[in-house]
């Protein structure tokens, strides 16, 4: 018998196979390496914002600013590369500094003034927002030699697969997010505070330190999904990740974590993200769908999870 | 013994829950006012009144509509994020019973806020029967609406010509916009419904404990479903009228972001989000003042994006302002200043 926690994870895994089988035998080409790595490539920057979601939901919070924080990040780089004639390797770190102090600023309102999580990040998303527009309204091109060269470096996989060294810096990233999560003294305090803040308190754990740390991270990973959009897009623009908050909530639930925080695993968002892009290449390949019914199929699919998340807690409470 | 009474009287009127809010509006009004004298100047031309201040409710009353909602919908402790997705569902389901049938206006009508009521019974259920926190219950909607809204228009703006409907969005009655009457027909009679009967009551006792409410024979369910249900009527209605304006149901970009502005009207009109009491008034305050403020930046000719940076730090001001550890900080700020 598993244990119910895993109950949603293996759920997912199972979708996701199946979905994989039925688009081997429907479409050629949907089953092979490509599409697997194509699912990482093109869902990297989603799946590095996911990942910082679940850190807040495991907390017992959300932070509905990814998005925003994306497209802030997006437009500085391009514009301090392509109008300021700084160097992308100066650019990226005081971009990601940017990142991790708006993070800390929402962290702070939310612990030191005991406002909820969901009306700062709104706020601060708006402000994002807001402050990209302002920096840019148009797309802003990139055009250095290392976005280049990054663009062309990567690993050849066997069945003419390929990896690009983005992805790889994604798997990176997702590695050490597990090793933070699973295996950190930090890791376990974003446990602790998510299942019950007041007896995390009493066991000392550092609730300010960890609180402000949880969304500085948020915000951090987001400014880093934003660098990797314009390694994506060769530009930035401030409309970009509309929505993206919704679709990172969406994978981390679809992941396994709980709405209420306290379990969840880094893994599920990974698997949760695939798991939505491969509804989306199922659309893309299937050719005669609405790429709107891409958006109901999350929908349903968050709703069945969130659901399932009910069942599961009512019978572990009564058992 | 008389500058007592005065005193205990101002002391009343700055605690009182209007002054901030009305203080905001009136402040931005000076504003304007002193950027161009004939700001608040109404003129009648044609059978009709023309104005700044004629525009800026009829420019506000979709925001009005989802405020009067979302007022009910906090105050039970809720929060409602689909009804900009809802607004493009019911606008969406107008048109096309307009362009693809002869059915009469009454039905397009009734179906439209059918839709909105069937999207709030979903909402409602999912937050009041399935105990789902309704962040994540109405993000389902929120999710799904617009591309709902995409499917019924098959992906096209669609849109129609027929008089009487338009005159919803655009036509006038006795020299004021319809938009205008609708608002006010939809406020008089929640305001009936919650302040001359114990509804009002039921509402903020389940925002305040709802299982408090519910020992003492308050069906807390019903009252959240309703809330919901009350939502999404003002959502489909919105929805309608912002049909009406443009002639066509554009499913991508009506209501985009209004949710936002409704509860940051909520909010400005001195609401705690964490439900309880709650005045639709003042919730209608805090729409003026938004719309004053979009106004304003378009008048006085500062670029319109800026309107996003000032919206955010006025949330942020205001949550501060109502937040207790914040004021105590003032206050004792304000003490440590006065006693050096």
């Amino acid at each position: 018998m598993i244990a119910r926690r895993f109950v949603p994870l293996l759920a997912t895994f199972s979708l996701l196979v199946v979905m994989f089988i039925i688009g081997g035998f429907q479409f050629e080409g949907f089953a092979s390496l490509q599409v697997v790595t194509n699912l990482l490539t093109d869902n990297a920057f989603l799946l590095v914002v996911a990942l910082g979601m679940t850190l807040v939901i495991l907390s017992g919070g959300i932070d509905l600013s990814v998005g925003a924080v994306v497209a802030l990040s997006g437009v500085l780089c391009a514009v301090l590369i392509s109008e300021y004639q700084w160097h992308p390797l100066l650019v990226f770190p005081l971009v990601l500094v940017i990142g991790t102090l708006f993070g800390t600023l929402m962290g702070s309102l939310i612990y030191f003034y005991k406002l909820q999580p969901f009306i700062v990040t709104l706020a601060g998303m708006f402000f994002a927002r807001g402050l990209a527009t302002t920096i840019s309204e148009e797309s802003v091109g990139i055009d250095h030699p290392l976005y280049y060269a990054v663009a062309d470096s990567g690993i050849a996989l066997p069945g003419n697969a390929w990896l690009p060294s983005y992805a790889i810096i994604v798997i990176a990233v997702l590695a050490g997010l597990f090793l933070l999560t699973h295996y950190s003294r930090f890791g376990g305090y974003i446990y602790a505070i998510g299942g019950n803040s007041q007896s995390a308190a009493l066991m000392g754990v550092p609730i300010a330190r960890s609180t402000i740390g949880i969304y500085a991270m948020s915000s951090f990973l987001a400014a880093f999904a934003g660098i990797l959009y314009t390694f994506y897009t060769f530009s930035g623009y401030a409309l970009t990740g509309i929505g993206m908050e919704l679709d990172a909530i969406a994978a981390v639930v679809i992941g396994g974590t709980l709405l209420t925080g306290g379990s969840g695993y880094i893994l599920g968002t990974l698997l949760g993200v695939m798991l939505m892009g491969i509804i989306q290449t199922y659309i893309i390949f299937e050719g005669t769908l609405n790429s709107w019914w891409a958006r109901i199929a999350i929908g349903l699919l968050l709703f069945v999870f969130i659901a399932l998340q009910k069942v599961l807690n009512r019978s572990s409470q009564r058992g | 013994m008389n500058t007592e009474t005065s005193h205990s009287f101002t002391e009343r009127l700055l605690k009182s829950r209007y002054i901030w809010p009305l203080a905001a509006l009136l402040l931005m009004l000076i504003f304007n006012l002193l950027l161009d004298a004939s700001f608040l100047d109404i003129h009648f031309d044609n059978g009709r009144f023309y104005g700044n201040p004629i525009d800026i409710l009829h420019r506000s009353a979709p925001v009005a509509l989802l405020a009067i909602g979302m007022t009910v919908v906090i105050a039970t402790g809720g929060i409602d994020l689909s009804v900009g997705a809802v607004m493009a569902i019911a606008g969406a389901v107008c048109a096309n019973l307009l362009v693809a049938t002869d059915v009469s206006l009454f039905t397009v009508l009734v179906a439209g806020i059918a839709s909105g009521l069937l999207c709030g019974l979903i909402n409602g259920a999912l937050v009041s029967y399935m105990g789902i926190q309704p962040i994540i219950a109405t993000l389902l909607l929120m999710v799904t609406g617009r591309g709902i809204a995409q499917l019924l228009n098959d992906g096209q703006i669609v849109t129609f010509q027929h008089a009487g409907f338009s005159w919803l969005g655009s036509g006038t009655l006795l020299g004021i916009p319809v938009t205008i009457w609708l608002v006010l027909l939809v406020f008089g009679i929640s305001q009936l419904m919650l302040r001359r009967t114990a509804l009002g009551l039921f509402v903020e006792a389940v925002g305040c404990n709802s299982s408090a409410s519910r020992y003492l024979g308050i069906n807390d369910r019903t009252v959240k479903l309703m809330a919901y249900l009350l939502t999404g009527f003002c959502a489909a209605l919105a929805g309608i009228i912002s049909a009406a304006d443009i002639n066509g149901s554009d499913a991508n970009n009506v209501g985009l972001w209004l949710e936002l502005d409704a509860i940051l009207a909520v909010v400005l009109g001195g609401a705690a989000l964490s439900g309880g009491r709650f005045s639709i008034p003042l919730s209608l305050i805090g729409v003026l003042i938004i719309q004053t403020l979009n106004t304003t930046i378009m008048v006085s000719g500062m670029p319109s994006k800026l309107n996003l940076l000032i919206k955010a730090l006025a949330v942020v001001l205001v949550l501060l302002l109502q937040s207790d550890i914040f004021r105590k900080q003032i206050s004792g700020l304000a003490g440590k200043w006065r006693h050096s």
